[in-house]
């Protein structure tokens, strides 16, 4: 579904990722996981399409085509999925005036019809559910106000919503009490489907606990310097980066 | 045409009005006029000198000449009146073509006892004693030359008239509508708003232009608000695209008294609105709120005053301007509190959203304050469409022109739902959503 090939890229004229390799299968999960700063989130936004990062060399792949070319929403439309670590705040505008068109452009995109205000508030329904997400919250300016929890249950809403192919969740897990966490996991689990990846972003074990992974990727300096199965998280979790650190240093 | 010329334009206008104008009208009216005349011949035209006008030419229309348009004289679609200026067709209201009242578009049944919604043209036929009293006390027209202007040239208008205690919860829309023809039109529309003590009203100024002729409509509204009397009242301006729109509102509350005054500009070439506000009685309250959408070469000026004259009044404006083109907004908010005016609570905010790199804006608060133990506060913000948020639309698969509209409407929301007129709200959000959806 999804190959990275030596994928470089800066931000503000900074190397970032320095040659990336991953290929993620339809079905899959992989967590990528790393310390600060080893450019977790600039890989995921460099894949959603964020125009001021700057890809010097490299290719991704996706479903047959050259990703890189595409802008963010046809991205979206070909059915790639960002949850942010950051949601944005805007003022003005609520989580289902923008989702319902958000999700009628996608689907004309992909030549379904468009889904009328009865059929959409039905789908909202079913879909708030999932994440144990108050109504009253989608009416809302979307994410004003939110806690942390509740804008990481949005943007978990907009991903079952949205229906995508390739789903990339920038740690989502951060600033999220246990209840929370176990919400958003259980979100994420439902939408696990056999014609569908997820790559999961996140900084700490923890979060692998209740989402499973089938493959593990430990960024460090812009590049995945190991991969395996899901032990890897808990070697990491008791030794910690610096023992791949030090082995990185010593291979280079 | 030289600033001069055409001062004596208006001024061998007027010689003319006044041998022309029917015999045995009252003679307050011509005193009045008189002395508005004697006025816009010593002030002239302001400039960029006068630091009220810094921002804005009015060299639009010094340098061109208008004559008065005696109503239309083609046939109006009166379906299309209403529909373009926001007005339900159950509504009360009185229209105006070119300033002259249309007793055929307009609907005054169904008022409560005492209230009065009339013609200014009929009330002065009548002869009403009323009118000789109010008609001039608040307008300024010694000090702005528009006022001087309209008050020389007055002659139709609207009359609005809430008895004490009486609450009329029907908004009443004063429709405005410019029609320029072969020669180019102006009107100088006269409007006095009368509220009793405890009384409660809706008014809506609606200004469109009918075509994308040049014409000049210069308007001119006093408000009272007796004591307690609560008030919404709404400026709506749609006028063409060659349209120049001058428009006052000099507005007097009395003791807790509370008025809302919305200003919404929607089009035009130049517009220029005037909000005076003198808070004349202990606890007044004034709400002002403003929304400008420039686009094109259209120049929108807001020139907002509030005079905290007594103990314990408040007020707090919003102005928000989205410009496009190569559109230009000016926004001035002045506030002067006076000596008396202790415990005075003024803020005021104005936030632009700049959409292209050709438009401009200019902000200025002026605060004037004379009391000691006041809260005042105020903050302008001048931006573009956040890149962020324009990226988190475009992720969830929303195109970049989509993404764009969508915020642009965003930013104008929230001086949108201060509209207490539902429909009215539901029309704005309406023209809105499709104009920002405009490639």
């Amino acid at each position: 579904m999804l190959d990275i090939k030596n994928l470089h890229a800066k931000v503000s004229n900074q190397e970032i990722l320095r040659g990336i390799n991953l290929h993620v299968g339809a079905g899959e999960v992989h967590a990528i996981m790393g310390p600060n700063g080893s450019g977790k989130s600039t890989l995921a936004h460099v894949l959603a399409g964020r125009e001021n990062y700057e890809v010097t060399s490299g290719e991704v792949i996706y479903q047959g085509k050259d990703l890189l070319t595409m802008s963010p929403e046809a991205r979206a439309r070909e059915g790639i999925f960002l949850a942010f670590q950051y949601p944005v705040e805007i003022p003005g505008v609520s989580t289902t005036y923008f989702l319902k068109a958000a999700l009628n452009a996608v689907r004309k995109h992909r030549g379904l019809e468009e889904l009328d205000a009865m059929e959409f508030l039905a789908l909202m329904k079913e879909k708030t559910k999932l994440v144990e997400m108050d109504q009253v919250l989608i009416n809302r300016p979307l994410n004003e106000g939110f806690s942390g929890g509740e804008k990481k249950r949005n943007e978990v809403l907009q991903m079952a919503v949205l229906d995508p192919t390739l789903a990339l969740l920038d740690e989502t897990d951060s600033g999220l009490d246990i209840d929370a966490l176990r919400v958003v996991a259980g979100g994420v689990n439902a939408l696990r489907r056999k014609d569908r990846a997820i790559i999961v972003i996140t900084h700490y074990q923890r979060l692998l606990e209740y989402i499973v992974p089938d493959f593990i990727h430990v960024l460090y300096n812009g590049r995945v310097v190991k991969s395996g199965t899901k032990e890897l998280a808990l070697q990491l979790e008791s030794k910690g980066y610096d023992w791949l650190k030090s082995e990185t240093a010593a291979v280079q | 045409m030289l600033a001069t010329e055409s001062k004596e334009q208006y001024l061998a206008a007027f010689n003319q009005s006044r041998s022309t104008r029917s015999a045995g009208g009252p003679s307050w009216l011509e005193e009045l006029r008189e002395a508005g005349i004697a006025s816009f011949e010593a002030l002239g035209f302001p400039s960029h000198k006068n630091e009220a006008w810094k921002f804005t030419s009015v060299e639009p229309i010094s340098s061109q000449s208008f004559v008065h348009a005696n109503g239309a004289a083609q046939s109006l679609d009166a379906n299309e009146i209403l529909s373009r200026s926001f007005v339900d067709a159950e509504s009360c209201r009185l229209v105006f073509i070119n300033g002259v009242y249309a007793p055929e578009f307009s609907r005054t049944q169904d008022l409560p006892a005492g209230v009065r919604v009339q013609s200014l043209a009929k009330m002065v036929r009548q002869n009403d004693d009323f009118l000789s009293v109010h008609l001039g006390r608040y307008a300024r027209h010694q000090h702005e030359a528009f006022a001087a202007l309209n008050t020389a040239f007055v002659e139709d208008g609207a009359v609005i008239i809430v008895p004490e205690r009486c609450r009329l919860t029907q908004p009443v829309y004063l429709v405005f509508a410019s029609v320029a023809g072969e020669r180019q039109v102006m009107s100088h529309p006269r409007i006095l708003i009368l509220l009793g003590a405890a009384s409660e009203a809706k008014i809506v100024e609606s200004y469109i232009g009918l075509n994308s002729g040049t014409y000049f409509c210069n308007a001119l509204t006093e408000l009272i608000g007796g004591p307690d009397a609560l008030i919404e009242h709404y400026r709506l301006q749609q006028e063409g695209d060659a349209g120049l729109h001058v428009g006052t509102l000099e507005a007097d509350l009395e003791r807790g008294c509370q008025l809302t005054a919305h200003a919404v500009t929607l089009s035009g070439s130049l517009v220029r609105n005037n909000v005076h506000v003198v808070l004349d009685g202990e606890g007044a309250a004034c709400v002002l709120n403003g929304l400008y959408l420039g686009d094109k070469r259209q120049h929108i000026d807001n020139y907002t005053e509030i005079e905290h004259a007594k103990p314990r009044a408040s007020s707090l404006e919003l102005y928000k301007g989205i410009l496009g083109g190569s559109s230009h907004g000016v926004f001035n908010g002045k506030i002067i509190v006076h000596k008396d005016a202790q415990k005075s609570d003024a803020r005021q905010t104005n936030k632009n959203l700049l959409l292209s790199a050709n438009a401009a804006v200019n902000t200025k608060p002026q605060l004037e304050i004379y009391a000691d133990d006041v809260k005042c506060s105020h903050g302008s913000t001048i931006g573009q469409l956040d890149a962020d948020a324009l990226f988190y639309l475009r992720t969830r698969g929303l195109g970049l022109e989509e993404a764009r509209s969508i915020l642009s409407f965003a930013f104008a929301s929230d001086v949108v739902a201060r509209i207490k007129i539902d429909s009215l709200r539901q029309r704005l959000d309406d023209y809105l959503v499709a104009r920002f959806r405009k490639p």
